[in-house]
């Protein structure tokens, strides 16, 4: 198992990442995700990491960039399940996630792209346009 | 401070850095460290596991339980022959990268753990040592 699965769900990118990732590993999550968002028109990206007992600088750094780059793309990143002690230690790291969106759990994640994506649209009246 | 225990990994590769973060975790556990305290070893081992491949060139790492009296603790003894680290201050800045990276290894496993040291020679190597007491 070397490659962390994307699934589409509407016009949402979702990954769940369930094993402790090597280096490698998370720069390949990195690329993969930047072209399926483009590939795939994605307005939204769900990053759930609830199963990480830890986030470091590297895991952090891949983090903020999937956010910066789905952005250049117009798309919104909402990291979700972040563990209380993985949260802890990342302010004692002394790392920001700037510009990376948290929610509690997946519903609240989808819920908050939702409402981010309907903001930008002005109400969500463009959507069946893009759908298109 | 006696060594309870001790095993000594090698670091020369990503998967050599996941597996030194399994071992801190397991060991972490087993002298019962509190949830955010294994959580903050185990990311300090993982900041300078990644440097002693990617600085250091490859090296070891020491995994030792230690106590004083009735406390315990773990202890993790860093080591490569790498180039060294010309200025140790400097490199110790929030920050700091010579690499790209965040520059929040060497300052960010210091505030992570009970005890730090580095003690780097240009040419020679770098040892970092990494204690979290429980
Ligand atoms: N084992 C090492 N051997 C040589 N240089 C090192 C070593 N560890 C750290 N350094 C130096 O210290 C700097 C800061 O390290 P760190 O705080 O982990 O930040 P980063 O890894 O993001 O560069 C590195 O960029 C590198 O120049
Ligand atoms: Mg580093």
């Amino acid at each position: 198992m070397e490659q962390i699965p994307i699934l589409k769900i509407g016009d949402c990118l979702l990954v769940s990442i369930q094993v402790d990732m090597h280096d490698r590993m998370a720069l390949a999550l990195q690329d993969d995700l930047t072209n399926k968002i483009v590939t795939s028109r994605a307005r939204g990206v769900m990053i759930d990491i609830s199963a990480l007992e830890i986030v470091d600088s590297f895991i952090g750094r891949m983090l903020n960039n999937i956010a910066a780059m789905s952005r250049v793309l117009d798309a919104v990143t909402v990291v979700v399940g972040m563990r209380p002690a993985v949260a802890i230690t990342l302010v004692e790291l002394g790392l920001a996630l700037t510009g990376v969106r948290t929610a509690l759990n997946v519903d609240r994640g989808l819920a908050l792209i939702r409402k981010i994506i309907d903001e930008q649209d002005g109400a969500g009246v463009l959507d069946e346009y893009r759908e298109n | 401070m006696n060594i309870e225990k001790t095993e000594t990994l090698n670091i020369r590769s990503g998967e050599d850095i996941v597996r030194v973060r399994q071992n801190v975790r397991t060991k972490a556990l087993a002298i019962g460290l509190s949830l955010v305290d294994q959580t903050r070893i185990i990311t300090a081992a993982s900041e300078i596991a990644r440097n002693t491949l990617d600085y250091g060139g490859g090296g070891t790492v020491q995994v030792d339980i230690v106590s004083v009296s009735v406390r315990k603790g773990l202890r993790l003894i860093f080591n490569d022959t790498g180039p060294g680290i010309p200025d140790i201050a400097r490199a110790l800045e929030d920050g700091y990268t010579s690499g790209g990276g965040m520059g929040l290894g060497l300052s960010g496993a210091k505030r992570l753990c009970s005890e730090f040291d580095i003690r780097s020679e240009v040419g020679k190597g770098t040892t970092v040592t990494l204690i979290r007491w429980k």
